[in-house]
C-alpha cells in the first residue's frame, strides 16, 4: 500500500553536502545530509531550488538515487551542456556547501518490496536514477522479486552505476541486466548497439502473461517509445508507469 | 512522430500540489469533468512551468487541475475536476 | 526557507543589461528565448487555417492564410517581458498590423479577446491593441515563426507581460464586458503592465 498521508505540508528544507562522487565523465552524485529528512520511497524525487546572491531563483526536480535505507540522501545529476542548474550541482557545489530541496515527491512512481513483482524496469541515461533507488532498496531487503533492468546508454563509460549493477547482479541471479550502447561500442561488446524498439522489448521483457510492473524513465522520446510498445505488446497500462524527464528535466 | 518535450508524468506536479495539500497527491484520483475518465493524478499529463503547473486529462487532453503560484499565494483551479479522491494512511 | 539563503556561486542564465533603465523592475535579461507550455503544441495546417475577428463589430472578417498575406507587412522591434522575470531586448519579427486587421470589422465594444489553437485565451482593452501597438507576427528573427513559439501566427503585443501575446492564435472576439483569460483567471493581473510590475491580481 503506497504510503498517502504526509506530515504536514512539503516545505522547503536545506542540506549540506557531505560529498561528490563522480559516476561518469558526465554525472555525478550527491550526497546530502539532510537534517529535517523524514524518509522517502524508492522512485521518488526532489525539487531543487537555486538562488543567486541577488535573489534570482531557478528550480529543477531530480530523482533521489538512494534507497530508503540509507542513511543520506542522494541525488545523481547529469551535466547537460546548455543547462542553467545541472553544471552547478556538477562543477559549481563544493563539500560543505548548502543545498535547498523540497520533498519527496511523488507516491505514484514508486515501488516497495511489498509491491512484489517481476519488475520490469526500463532506462534511459540518467533515467536510471529512481530504478537504481528501486534496485539498492530491493538489495537492502535481500529481495528475490524476479527484475529485469534494460539500461539504454549513450557508450560504456556512460553507464551510470555500471560496477555496482554488474555486482550486483552478478550476486543474484533473480536480478538479470540488459545493456544496450547506442552510439559507440567496445570492441568486444556483444551486446545491443540501437535504441530500445518494439523487437528488443520483446525478446528481453517478460510476456504480458507474467503481468509485471513496468516503470520507465528517461528522455521523453524513449519513454514514449518503449510505453507505447509495452502496451502493443499486451501489457496492462495500468502497469506501465512512467517518468518522462522533459527537455530540462524540470519545471522553469 | 513530434516530441513534445514540454509534456511530463503526473509526478512533475507532485512538488507544487505537495506544498499545497497536506495528502501525497500524485496517487490521488481525479474524475474528468470533461470526459468522465478517471485515473491518478500519476497518470495524468502536466505542463510545468515558472508560470503554472497545468495537469491535463490524458484522455480527452482537457486541464483537470490548474496551480499558479505568486508571492504568498497559490491559485488552484478545480473546475475541470469533477472529483478528487484522496485516500489516508489507516 | 532561510531568509538569506543563497546557492554560493550560483548565477544562472542572465546577463547584465548595459542600460540598467530598460529592464522593468523585478526582471533579469536573457540572450535566449524561453519556452513555456501550458498544453500540447497545437498545429492547423495552413490549408485548413484561418483568421477571424468576430463579435462587436461592424462586419465579420475571414481571411485565409493566402489572403492574410496580402495584408501591408510591417517589420517590428520590441523589448519583450515575460511574468517569470525574464526579458529580451530588440526581438525582431514580421507581421501585420491589428490596426489594419481591426479596422476591416470595425470594432463596436472596448475589449478583446484573443482565441487560440489549443483553446489558450487572453483578453486585452481595444485601445492596448490599437495605436500602433500590436501585430499578428508569422516572422521571428527573419524566419518562419517556429511552432513552439506560437507558429504559424502569434499575437504580439510588447507593452504588457508576454502572456498576453497569445501563441497559435486564430482570431480576436470584441467584447462589451472583458473576460478574464486562462491566465488572467488564474490570479494573473488582469492588465499586466511590467512597468507597475502588475503580474498577479492586487498588485
Amino acid at each position: 500500500m503506497e504510503r498517502t498521508a504526509l506530515p504536514g505540508r512539503l516545505i522547503w528544507q536545506l542540506g549540506r553536502v557531505v560529498e561528490l562522487i563522480d559516476e561518469t565523465p558526465r554525472t555525478k552524485s550527491l550526497v546530502l545530509d539532510v537534517p529535517g529528512w523524514l524518509g522517502h520511497t524508492a522512485g521518488q524525487h526532489v525539487d531543487v531550488r537555486l538562488t543567486a546572491e541577488d535573489g534570482y531563483q531557478t528550480e529543477r526536480s531530480y530523482s533521489i538515487a538512494s534507497p530508503p535505507e540509507a542513511r543520506q540522501v542522494v541525488l545523481t545529476v547529469e551535466r547537460l551542456d546548455d543547462g542553467e542548474v545541472s553544471p552547478y550541482l556538477t562543477d559549481g557545489l563544493q563539500k560543505g556547501d548548502q543545498l535547498e530541496l523540497r520533498g519527496p515527491i511523488g507516491g505514484y512512481f514508486t515501488w516497495q518490496v511489498a509491491a512484489g513483482g517481476p519488475l520490469l524496469l526500463i532506462a534511459g541515461g540518467s533515467g536510471i536514477v529512481p530504478l537504481m533507488a528501486m534496485i539498492r532498496h530491493r538489495a537492502a531487503h535481500s529481495s528475490t522479486v524476479p527484475t529485469h533492468l534494460l539500461y539504454s546508454s549513450r557508450d560504456f563509460d556512460d553507464i551510470i552505476y555500471r560496477q555496482e549493477l554488474a555486482q550486483l547482479s552478478a550476486a543474484d541471479p533473480t536480478l538479470t541486466i540488459t545493456h544496450t550502447l547506442t552510439r559507440a561500442q567496445p570492441p568486444s561488446w556483444t551486446g545491443y548497439r540501437r535504441r530500445i524498439d518494439r523487437t528488443m522489448l520483446a525478446e528481453v521483457a517478460w510476456p504480458p502473461s507474467e503481468r509485471p510492473l513496468a516503470f520507465v524513465c528517461g528522455p521523453t522520446a524513449l519513454v514514449e517509445t518503449v510505453a507505447a510498445a509495452l502496451v502493443d505488446l499486451g501489457h496492462d497500462p495500468l502497469r506501465v508507469k512512467t517518468e518522462r524527464f522533459g527537455a530540462s528535466g524540470g519545471t522553469v | 512522430m513530434t516530441i513534445d518535450e514540454q509534456r511530463l508524468d503526473g509526478n512533475a506536479a507532485g512538488g507544487i500540489l505537495g506544498q499545497i495539500f497536506a495528502f501525497e497527491m500524485t496517487t490521488a484520483e481525479v474524475i474528468c469533468a470533461h470526459c468522465d475518465a478517471v485515473g491518478p493524478i500519476g497518470a495524468a499529463v502536466v505542463y510545468a512551468t515558472a508560470m503554472g503547473t497545468i495537469i491535463r486529462c490524458a484522455g480527452c487532453g482537457e486541464a483537470l487541475i490548474r496551480v499558479a503560484h505568486g508571492p504568498q499565494r497559490f491559485w488552484v483551479d478545480f473546475s475541470g475536476t469533477r472529483l478528487l479522491q484522496l485516500r489516508a494512511d489507516q | 526557507m532561510a531568509k538569506g539563503f543563497f546557492s554560493r556561486g550560483f548565477i544562472g542564465r542572465r546577463r547584465d543589461p548595459e542600460q540598467a533603465g530598460r529592464l522593468p523592475p523585478g526582471q533579469y535579461l536573457t540572450d535566449g528565448f524561453p519556452v513555456l507550455s501550458a498544453g500540447p503544441t497545437p498545429y492547423t495546417p495552413k490549408d485548413k487555417w484561418d483568421f477571424t475577428v468576430v463579435g462587436a463589430v461592424e462586419t465579420p472578417q475571414r481571411w485565409t492564410w493566402d489572403e492574410f498575406q496580402t495584408l501591408p507587412r510591417v517589420p517590428i522591434t520590441a523589448d519583450i517581458h515575460c511574468v517569470t522575470k525574464w526579458s529580451k531586448f530588440d526581438s525582431k519579427w514580421s507581421g501585420f498590423s491589428l490596426d489594419a486587421i481591426l479596422g476591416a470589422a470595425k470594432p463596436q465594444a472596448a475589449y478583446v479577446l484573443a482565441f487560440c489553437d489549443g483553446g489558450y485565451v487572453t483578453n486585452l482593452p481595444l485601445a492596448d491593441v490599437t495605436g500602433n501597438k500590436a501585430w499578428i507576427v508569422d516572422t521571428y528573427d527573419g524566419a518562419p515563426l517556429p511552432l513552439e513559439h506560437g507558429g504559424p501566427v502569434r499575437l504580439l503585443v510588447p507593452h504588457p507581460y508576454f502572456w498576453k501575446s497569445a501563441k497559435w492564435v486564430r482570431g480576436l472576439r470584441i467584447v462589451e464586458d472583458d473576460q478574464p483569460g486562462f491566465w488572467e483567471s488564474l490570479g494573473y493581473h488582469n492588465y499586466g503592465d511590467p512597468w507597475k510590475e502588475q503580474r498577479y491580481q492586487g498588485d
